[in-house]
């Protein structure tokens, strides 16, 4: 038993230690903002959902030992086929432009892991190039910010949940974004990760040869994972166009702050390691530092040149520790 | 012999391009039998292992597993048709538990737990991270998973190498019990001892081929080795005679350039001494896997010793880097050309190499044309293909390498196997570039996998076994016989039993 | 690795060795080959003025494309040269109402060794890829403008003259940029061939361990290579917004895609070692040619940035199954 809760603190150590510094920074927030209260943590919830959800996407991808740089490009082309779709439509049929939606992100990852398995180009270089196509092809859906949005989609990511029995001051604890996040995360990792697909996943990352020998379709294990990002990519333009209610056509600064977010959530850049909760409490707590830089009235230009900073310093990071585990 | 042959392979052979990995190989072993698949350095032995693991195919022959065909695309397939492999770099994930890596692999759990504590394994925690255990322990959990699977046919790469005493004992123990089963277990090793203790039978190959199978028994490690040396004149050159090789004794009161002492680096490395005179050619041989890459790698600056010094003309030594190496007088060609070689570039950009990485500033077009005019000219490099490297052949390629040190200038040259898997004039050629680099003062350390050349080039001898100096003969006392049984471990033929050597493998 | 070949290669094999071999013969007939397409989609629009317009036009580029010809050599990339340029344009433009334009010119181009020096250790000393590294200076870059647009509200913005001639000027139908442009390519071009710098670039590039067994110490080439980056990014900056005449926060972020794929069609392998800096001339050629043929056949910015995003992977695809096939 108490071996167990040792290993459970070794293998979770980042995460609990990331959670400890979003709790401390909600503390100082608190501090220098006193009305900080559950509207702070629905806004706080709002913004970083976006960001979530690029966030897990390039994670996965990372930790099968790849990268995708066409993350923000796919969410533009996911979020401007909704808004495009959705523009006049009635709001039951919204439902179906989701799952479109949806499918249509698998797909575009399926293609940028197929193509990075067919060249045998390296990942960066290929998902270098599907950015600027992915980027060509939500420019020519959609010219210009546009579309519309369903009313209830809409309503998905406004306020806080009411659960019966259980009194407000506690559900307004509880914004609707962060519940939307944690289901639609969870409702695609948890039976991943259990299944063998997860198993592989992080074994081509591990060890790709170990992998092979231990009877992983290593080229098959890479396209599912590109394309899991690709859905959680799309799941992103999804929040996006409900958050804005339009589609915008360039893509947003998701996919440097995704990788910061992966390298400070504890997933290494070499692949193998970590979960998707680190990096996503990491989007947290860079989400918040951006608050409270504005709580501090820094300028936001400034705070801008802080979080690049900040995210610079992470990979630098990142590469330090992956430079030590290679000499070790 | 009339047991039911689980595993028969013959006539497999593989093409490389033009290269013949394997020409004529065949390997039978029966139900209840321990097989040792033996070969000296390139024999074919990790060619063969591929083909039956599914690493690559084969382009001819006919591989049967209980009479059925074996033809497989992975090591996953491979083990579906009864065949599985443990290798020496263990097949487990790192970052997953051990229990997910038996998930992977569809192993059940209850019969690996059995194998593990048989293996003497008792405290194993399954919820535990592969990366956290030792290397033995990894690979006694691969060898573990492999029983638990119960193969037709189990395949053993080095099983012993990297285990601790005890161990290895338990390992050799739960081997030598396989051989009571209706299983058939190939077992690779260098080491006789293992060999002699556990195995039935054993399959020699050589270039490629199989030459003989033997039965185990009293003084069968003769026989083994002269297998693996094959005919004395199949030699493509004859051993030149004393009388040409007078520097070997001018050379014997010369002074040391470079002097290791008790060098150890990584686990194979263990406790290297030796020294390199001025005017002298002296070789190394060892098998494969005996510290000899870790060896070269620390001399060369590419890697910092764990333990022990390296002294150069009595100073000691301390590289970080290559160029402090170079800095020092020691230069490396490694074995591999495409560790070496920008094979894109022209041959004058791959020698000059050492030059800009002084000098950054504007070349000096005709005295650089000059310098590796000269270099090119004295290895008689053919530079009809001048625009890439990649374009020569290898041995041309070879040459590049160490004519980049001789338009440089050489004290002291490192070469790992320089002449592996290149034709017998260049091969002629860069011996005697070798032997006028020792004649004009320069100090060479040469590893070399071909035995016969030791005496050709060689003024001393230093065999490594187990990472650590088993012996030292003088060139004219190093024939191939002798070179085999040192590099295997075994006394020297004259000695009497008093001369066993105490690292022989426990 | 490959095997040596002793045959006779076939003919299709050694039409691909001469285009690996000398890229710069089919690339000058794919320029004018595009030149004459649309030449008959535009009849009469070819002449000295358009001639003169689309050098004009193609040097800046050029120039940036150098930046990605030097890193793409050692196996790296700068995506921050779209930014640096853009930054290095609007502080000399705003610079320029107080200082002298030789002294704003200087200040301006700071900025530009500060943030390639940046990359270049994160890329040499850190070993971050070049790629996340130059991204991430990119994004503070663009946040440090924002930040320095606001101090400088009231000072207004100039272009000093000689920039405006040196950008838009002509004398003879020759477009005055070449006058730096010239003697900055032949150093681009002598410099990689015959300084050791150069060659280390290739080498570094080609096979590092190789290099570092010579004894190159990388990380103080690639820091170097980063600054002279900046530099270089810098410069097209400037002559760009002689040529623009508009500095703006977004200046010359949109040649950054162009600058890579210049790189990549003039022949300069993204995997290092292999390429130079007169394929990329042409490469900017073909792109500022390429760019006028699509407007001129209305194909939306969405479908450029495809078939751009398409070069650039269909070239680096072809080049591994050029390498591997050898």
């Amino acid at each position: 038993m108490n071996a167990s809760f040792t290993r459970f603190l070794r293998s979770n150590g980042w995460s609990i230690g990331l959670f400890g510094l979003l709790g401390v920074l909600l503390v100082f927030t608190k501090l220098i903002q006193p009305s900080y209260g559950s509207s702070g943590v629905g806004a706080l919830a709002n913004a970083a959902l976006p960001f979530a959800f690029a966030t897990a996407a390039q994670a996965i991808v990372v930790i099968a030992g790849g990268i995708d740089l066409s993350i923000a490009s796919m969410m533009a082309v996911s979020s401007v086929t909704a808004a495009v779709l959705m523009d006049g439509a009635s709001e039951q049929s919204a439902i179906f432009v989701v799952i479109f939606v949806l499918l249509l992100g698998l797909t575009m990852g399926a293609i940028n892991g197929t193509l990075i398995v067919l060249t045998r180009v390296p990942d960066i270089v290929v998902t270098l190039a599907m950015l600027f196509v992915w980027e060509g092809v939500a420019l020519l859906i959609l010219k210009a910010p546009g579309g519309a949005a369903a009313e209830w989609l809409k309503g998905l990511i406004v306020g806080t949940v009411g659960i019966p029995g259980i009194p407000t001051t506690i559900t307004d604890w509880i914004p609707k974004a962060l519940v939307l996040l944690a289901v639609a995360i969870g409702i695609v990792w948890i039976p991943v990760r259990r299944s063998r697909l997860g198993f592989s996943i992080y074994a081509i990352g591990s060890d790709a040869l170990a992998a092979f020998r231990s009877g992983v379709a290593v080229g098959r294990t890479r396209v599912a994972a590109y394309a899991l990002a690709g859905l959680f990519a799309a799941m992103g333009g999804l929040v996006l166009t409900m958050s804005t209610g339009i589609g915008a056509p360039i893509p947003g600064p998701y996919l440097l702050a995704s990788v910061a977010a992966v390298v400070l959530g504890g997933v290494a850049l070499g692949g193998g390691k970590g979960g998707l909760l680190g990096p996503i409490l990491a989007v947290f707590i860079l989400r918040l530092v951006r608050t409270d830089l504005t709580f501090l009235s820094v300028d936001p230009n400034i705070t801008t040149v802080i979080e690049g900073i900040i995210m610079v310093g992470v990979v630098i990071l990142g590469g330090l520790v992956a430079l030590r585990a290679r000499r070790t | 012999m009339t047991r039911e042959l689980l595993l028969d392979a013959s006539g497999v052979a593989k093409n490389y391009g033009a290269v013949a990995a394997l020409s004529n190989a065949s390997l039978a072993v029966g139900a209840g039998e321990i097989h040792a698949l033996m070969g000296a350095n390139g024999a074919g032995k990790s060619t063969l292992v591929k083909i039956l693991t599914g690493a690559v195919k084969h382009d001819t022959g006919q591989i049967l597993i209980r009479g059925k065909t074996h033809r497989v695309n992975s090591p996953a397939e491979a083990r579906r048709s009864g065949l599985v492999s443990v290798y020496q770099e263990p097949a487990i994930i790192p970052d997953l538990e051990v229990a997910d890596n038996l998930r992977l692999t569809e192993t059940p759990i209850e019969p690996f737990r059995h194998w593990v504590s048989e293996l003497g394994v008792n405290d194993l925690d399954l919820r535990e991270t592969a990366r956290n255990l030792p290397l033995a322990v990894l690979r006694v959990l691969d060898l573990a998973r492999a029983l638990a699977i119960e193969p037709d046919v189990l395949l053993l790469d080095e099983m012993t190498a990297a285990l601790p005493a005890d161990l290895a004992e338990k390992v050799l123990d739960v081997v030598r019990r396989q051989g009571t089963t209706s299983r058939a277990v190939i077992f690779i090793s260098h080491r006789f001892l293992e060999i002699s203790a556990l195995c039935d039978r054993a399959t020699v190959l050589r270039d490629g081929a199989t030459v003989g199978v033997v039965d185990i028994e009293e003084g069968v490690e003769e026989r083994i080795v002269e297998l693996m040396l094959g005919p004395a004149a199949d030699g493509p050159e004859q051993p030149a005679s004393r009388t040409t090789t007078p520097i070997s004794e001018q050379t014997s009161a010369a002074r040391p350039r470079l002097t290791v002492s008790k060098l150890g680096a990584g686990t194979k490395l263990q406790d290297v001494s030796f020294e390199l005179r001025v005017g002298e050619v002296l070789g190394v041989v060892a098998l494969e896997g005996q510290g000899q890459d870790e060896l070269f790698e620390t001399l060369s600056g590419f890697r910092r010793p764990s333990s022990g010094t390296i002294s150069i003309d009595g100073t000691e030594q301390r590289f970080g880097h290559p160029a402090d190496a170079i800095r020092a007088g020691l230069v490396y060609v490694p074995s591999n050309r495409v560790d070496a070689l920008l094979m894109q570039r022209s041959v004058r950009e791959n020698i000059a190499l050492p030059f800009c990485a002084g000098s950054w500033g504007p070349i000096d077009m005709t005295r650089e044309a000059e310098r590796v005019g000269k270099a090119i000219d004295r290895l008689q490099i053919d530079t009809r293909a001048q625009g890439q490297v990649q374009r020569l052949s290898g041995g041309n390629q070879q040459k590049v390498t160490i004519a980049r040190w001789i338009a440089t200038g050489v004290d002291t040259l490192l070469c790992f196997d320089p002449t592996r898997g290149i034709d017998i004039r260049t091969k002629r050629q860069i011996y005697a570039l070798l032997k006028e680099l020792a004649a004009h003062g320069s100090s060479v350390l040469v590893y070399t996998s071909e035995l016969q050349e030791v005496q050709l080039v060689c003024d001393r001898v230093v065999v490594i076994f187990g990472g650590r100096v088993v012996d030292v003969f003088p060139a004219d006392a190093a024939d191939e016989p002798t070179l085999m049984r040192a590099a295997y471990g075994l006394p020297r033929l004259a000695a009497t039993v008093a001369g066993q050597p105490d690292h022989a493998p426990a | 690795m490959s095997q040596i070949d002793t045959t006779a290669p076939p003919i299709g094999l050694r039409i691909r060795r001469l285009v690996r071999d000398q890229p710069l013969i089919p690339l000058i007939i794919l320029l004018i080959g595009l030149v004459i397409i649309l030449e008959i989609l535009r009849p009469g629009i070819v002449n000295e003025r358009w001639i003169a317009n689309t050098i004009k036009f193609a040097i800046p580029l050029a120039i940036l494309a150098s930046c990605q010809t030097l890193t793409m050599l050692t196996g790296g990339i700068d995506l921050s040269v779209g930014i640096i340029a853009t930054v290095s344009a609007f502080v000399m433009a705003t610079q320029v109402t107080t200082y002298d334009p030789a002294i704003a010119i200087a200040i301006s181009l700071i900025p530009a060794l500060v943030i390639g020096l940046a990359n270049g250790i994160g890329a040499g000393l850190f070993r971050v890829h070049p790629l996340i590294m130059t991204l991430g200076t990119s994004l503070i870059a663009t946040g440090g403008l924002q930040v320095y647009q606001r101090t400088v509200l009231a000072t207004g913005s100039a272009i000093p003259d000689s920039l405006a001639w040196l950008g838009t000027g002509r004398t003879h139908c020759i477009p005055n940029s070449l006058v730096l442009f010239i003697p900055l390519a032949a150093l681009i071009i002598l410099g990689l061939r015959r300084t050791g710098f150069g060659r280390l670039l290739y080498a570094i590039g080609d096979n590092e361990n190789a290099a570092r067994l010579s004894g190159v110490h990388s990380w103080k080439v690639i820091v170097a290579l980063y600054v002279l980056s900046g530099f270089l990014a810098g410069i097209a900056g400037l002559v760009y917004v002689g040529l623009i005449k508009a500095p703006s926060l977004s200046l010359a972020v949109p040649l950054l895609l162009p600058s890579v794929a210049a790189a990549v069609i003039g022949g300069t392998s993204i995997f290092g070692g292999r390429g130079g800096y007169a394929g990329t001339i042409v490469g900017a050629l073909i792109l500022t040619v390429l760019t006028t043929l699509l407007t001129v056949l209305q194909v939306p910015e969405g479908a450029r940035r495809i078939l751009f995003g398409l070069i650039i992977l269909g070239v680096t695809a072809a080049h591994v199954r050029l390498t591997e096939d050898s």
